[in-house]
């Protein structure tokens, strides 16, 4: 049953959604040379006013009032009585972030945003610019029904009283979802005057009786000066538990009655305009495309499809063992469960995909502040908005998105006045934009700023140590320093991006998504980070590998490419180390046995080397006495009841029921590195 | 031991008795989830010697726990003979390895005595009870927070 908690998360489940088309609607009337169109400040008022009308159920006061003083604004401006400027637009953005704070802040407590007395009196400032808000709601926010009916009587604008007749028949949701029919008729009395027969037709027998089918019903008669949109406004929180139809009553008794219209109250975007034909049709409330559902019950069924895809394999495993030819019965009908469990799979984990739009949206407003921050002026500009990755990696990215944005706009950006001293425009652009590229997702982030000072990031390296001074460095090599630890490149730690954590905390919290970043940048130009990320944390492409007595999985996209070392020349370094020539290279090799704590390879001519690259460019070749194959595996938590293992990500089940360890070849790579990034060059050169 | 399991009244804890090398231990009966053979671990690098490896449970990844190594009775070479109780304990999942699952008892918490004073032993820090059974022989009650290990990264 639907408690009080259940019905508050729903709410700001809701919320979040209103709250992101009105920036959605928001940004689309701020865009420059836009003559906004009047449905989109429509969409603005209804996601503000379904706000402050849930807000009110719930009894909190602080969103209610803010939300209703931005109304008023909103409200002027879809009446034309204000103009769509562009400081009013800033002044919308601003308090639409303080509205999505308080929300926040009603949902997880806490104060009230500090900037909400300062957007509260620019508000009223932008509601006087219009008429008195008095006679707007008098006129404007009547909503004249069409109705047919003879020439002469047309639909008049008076604030005369009009009756509606208001049928009322709950389902059982209502109840479920703890409404109260007495409370929804106790609203309409406070409208006017209310007539209310129960209708009891519908109630079967004590004998008969199903609570699960409530047949009470009510007709109500309603005589107000309110608008048509109040007495809707009653219903809002209804929802598709109850058949609601309010149809207006003309005075003169004798002419036909308007068609009952549907009330629909979610999404707010669509309204009840068009007369349905009378009758039954009232009752056809038109459903939703989506439904919401707890991620818990979507993970389980994740889970459970990974079981399914490896008991499969276990099932294939055991066919071979038993000696069955390919095509016997038997394997067929196997190959086929295996293709349906792999669609299966892709199936449900597409369930858990998500556009990346809300992370994107929030990266709007850490712009705007971080360009008030600085006194630079920025747009987003955003790209792709709709591509779709796992939710948990979208949680994830905005952290790292936000400290790149502030970066961006603290280091890239350059002030307007040196912009236009070097031909540019004032307002600088940071373009986000998203897309699938061979299976995974790739984001950009690019600003049109002066891009990366190689000469300063070199002497801050040096200066802290990070590099030697005589090191041969690539500019590629210099740009990669910015992703060391502890390296800050602002030299008075300004209060914005330079917080002690630089890009080393980006790139650490991308890899630990499974993802890469690299940078290019081009002086005067601007530069541009890639993000690289899986489209799931669920499963992983890997390579099947022998290390020691065990199986382990090297994810796919880290490999460069196997090469049999009876082939390649091995020097030997020192007392142990060696080094493999590839490709005009030196390349260390990592004897992985040995770094696992197994029994080193002893002959390495028999290993493969499988050539791995890390995100700064670092290549090692890992030695392994085996490689199985290539496969899809489930990714499964070492964390959870164990602990996290050096060089290990997570874990897999295999077609025979053990498990394998998936190797994080990036770790590896760094707790063996004992040389600056420009070491396997200098040994080569 | 008979006597024991007559009668169970409020007082009374059911634990279920190992036997670890020679000697009798217990835990508490609402901690095991489950009771299964020996079956080949998966080797985790870099963990204690205690920690044989990890073995998948229906799909979850368990560690596997060698209580005689953690009690310092020496590694144990298991066999498909020996027993692995899968515990749960706080929101881990983990399975103990020992020699077989000898008993499910009554204890009465007046039998439980603490742990005496002798020299120190590496067995005495997992044990938080000894309990004296009628036939002379003693139950060792483990502490499964010093048995399991931690989910910090333990051993690197």
């Amino acid at each position: 049953m639907a408690g009080p908690d259940t019905l508050r998360a729903t709410f700001f489940e809701e919320c979040e959604d209103l709250l992101s088309r009105l920036g959605d609607g928001l940004s689309l009337m701020a865009e420059p040379g836009e003559t906004s169109d009047i449905e989109t400040v429509h969409g603005v008022f209804r996601a503000v006013h379904s706000v402050k009308g849930g807000a009110a159920a719930f009894g909190l006061t602080s969103v209610v009032e803010f939300a209703h003083v931005f109304e008023t604004v909103l409200d002027l401006m879809r009446s034309g009585r204000l103009p769509v400027s562009l400081p009013a637009m800033q002044t919308l953005l601003r308090a639409s972030d303080v509205l999505a704070d308080l929300v926040t802040v009603a949902r997880d407590g806490g104060a009230d945003p500090p900037q909400m007395a300062s957007l509260l009196m620019e508000l009223d400032l932008l509601a006087e610019q219009g008429p008195a808000p008095d006679l707007i709601e008098a006129d404007f926010d009547f909503q004249p029904v069409p109705i047919h009916i003879p020439d002469g009587v047309a639909p008049s604008i008076t604030p005369d009283p009009v009756t509606y007749a208001i049928t009322l028949s709950p389902l059982a949701g209502l109840y479920a979802h703890g409404h109260e029919p007495a409370a929804l008729i106790r609203a309409l009395r406070r409208l006017g005057e209310v007539e209310v027969i129960a209708d009891i037709d519908a109630i079967r027998p004590l004998a008969a009786l199903d609570l699960s089918r409530p047949g009470l019903r009510w007709q109500m008669r309603l005589t107000t000066t309110k608008a048509r949109d109040e007495i809707e406004a009653v219903f809002d929180f209804v929802g598709d538990d109850a058949e609601v139809t309010i149809t207006r009553l003309l005075p003169e008794p004798t002419l036909p009655t308007e068609a009952p219209a549907p009330i629909m109250p979610a999404p707010p975007s669509q309204r009840p305009t068009d007369s349905s034909p009378a009758g039954s049709a009232a009752a056809v409330l038109p459903l939703s495309a989506t439904i919401r559902v707890n991620l818990d019950r979507v993970d389980r069924l994740i889970n459970q499809i990974g079981e399914l895809v490896i008991l499969e394999a276990v099932l294939a495993q055991a066919v071979t063992t038993a000696g069955l030819r390919d095509d016997s019965d038997l394997a067929t009908s196997l190959a086929g469960i295996r293709q349906l469990a792999g669609s299966i799979q892709e199936t449900v984990l597409s369930i858990r995909a998500q556009p990346l739009k809300p992370v994107f949206q929030r990266m709007q407003r850490i712009t705007r502040e971080a360009g008030d921050a600085t006194g630079k002026q920025v747009r987003l500009a955003m790209i792709g908005d709709t591509t779709e990755v796992d939710k948990t990696v979208i949680e994830r990215l905005a952290d790292p998105l936000t400290h790149m944005i502030r970066n961006a706009v603290d280091h890239g950006i350059e002030a307007p006045a040196q912009r236009m001293a070097l031909g540019k425009p004032p307002v600088g652009v940071i373009t986000l934009s998203a897309a699938h590229r061979s299976g995974r997702v790739i984001i950009e982030l690019s600003d049109d700023g002066g891009g990366i000072d190689r000469s300063r990031v070199r002497a801050i390296a040096e200066a802290r140590g990070l590099v030697a001074t005589d090191a041969v460095l690539t500019p590629a090599d210099i740009d990669n320093l910015l992703f060391l630890p502890g390296f800050s490149s602002k030299e008075e730690a300004s209060s914005l991006s330079g917080r002690g954590v630089g890009l080393d905390v980006v790139r650490r919290e991308i890899q630990s998504l499974g993802g890469r970043v690299t940078l290019q940048s081009v002086p005067g130009q601007g530069t541009t980070f890639t993000i690289a990320l899986p489209l799931t944390l669920a499963v992983l492409d890997g390579m099947l590998i022998s290390v020691g007595p065990e199986t382990m999985v090297l994810p796919l996209s880290a490999i460069v490419e196997t090469i049999r070392p009876a082939s390649a020349q091995i020097h030997l370094l020192g007392q142990s180390g060696r080094l493999v020539a590839n490709r005009g290279a030196l390349v260390p090799i990592i004897d992985l046995a040995d770094c696992f704590g197994f029994a080193p390879i002893a002959d390495l001519d028999r290993s493969v080397l499988i050539m791995v690259e890390s995100d700064s460019g670092r290549r090692a070749a890992l030695a392994a006495t085996g490689i199985h194959d290539q496969r899809q595996v489930v990714i499964k938590s070492l964390e959870q009841n164990y602990g996290s293992v050096h060089g290990i990500s997570a874990a897999t089940i295999l077609g025979d029921g053990r498990i394998a360890l998936i190797i994080d070849p990036e770790e590896i790579l760094r707790s063996t590195a004992v040389d600056s990034p420009s070491a396997a060059r200098t040994a080569h050169g | 031991m008979r006597q024991m399991m007559l009668q169970h009244t409020a007082d009374q804890n059911d634990v279920v008795a190992l036997r670890i090398g020679d000697q009798d231990y217990c835990i508490d009966i609402e901690v095991v989830r489950e009771i299964r053979g020996w079956s080949p671990t998966t080797v985790l690098p870099h963990a204690p010697a205690h920690v044989t490896g990890v073995i998948n449970l229906r799909g979850a990844v368990v560690a596997v726990v060698d209580l005689a190594a953690r009690l310092g009775l020496g590694k144990t070479a298991p066999t498909p003979r020996h027993v692995i109780v899968i515990v749960a304990f706080g929101p881990q999942t983990v399975g103990l390895l020992a020699d077989v699952v000898s008993d499910i008892l009554g204890v009465d918490h007046a039998a439980m005595q603490p742990v005496p004073d002798l020299a120190s032993d590496a067995t005495r820090a997992f044990i938080t009870n000894v309990i004296p059974l009628e036939d002379g022989r003693m139950l060792r009650k483990l502490d499964l927070s010093k048995i399991l290990p931690h989910r910090t990264a333990e051993g690197v």
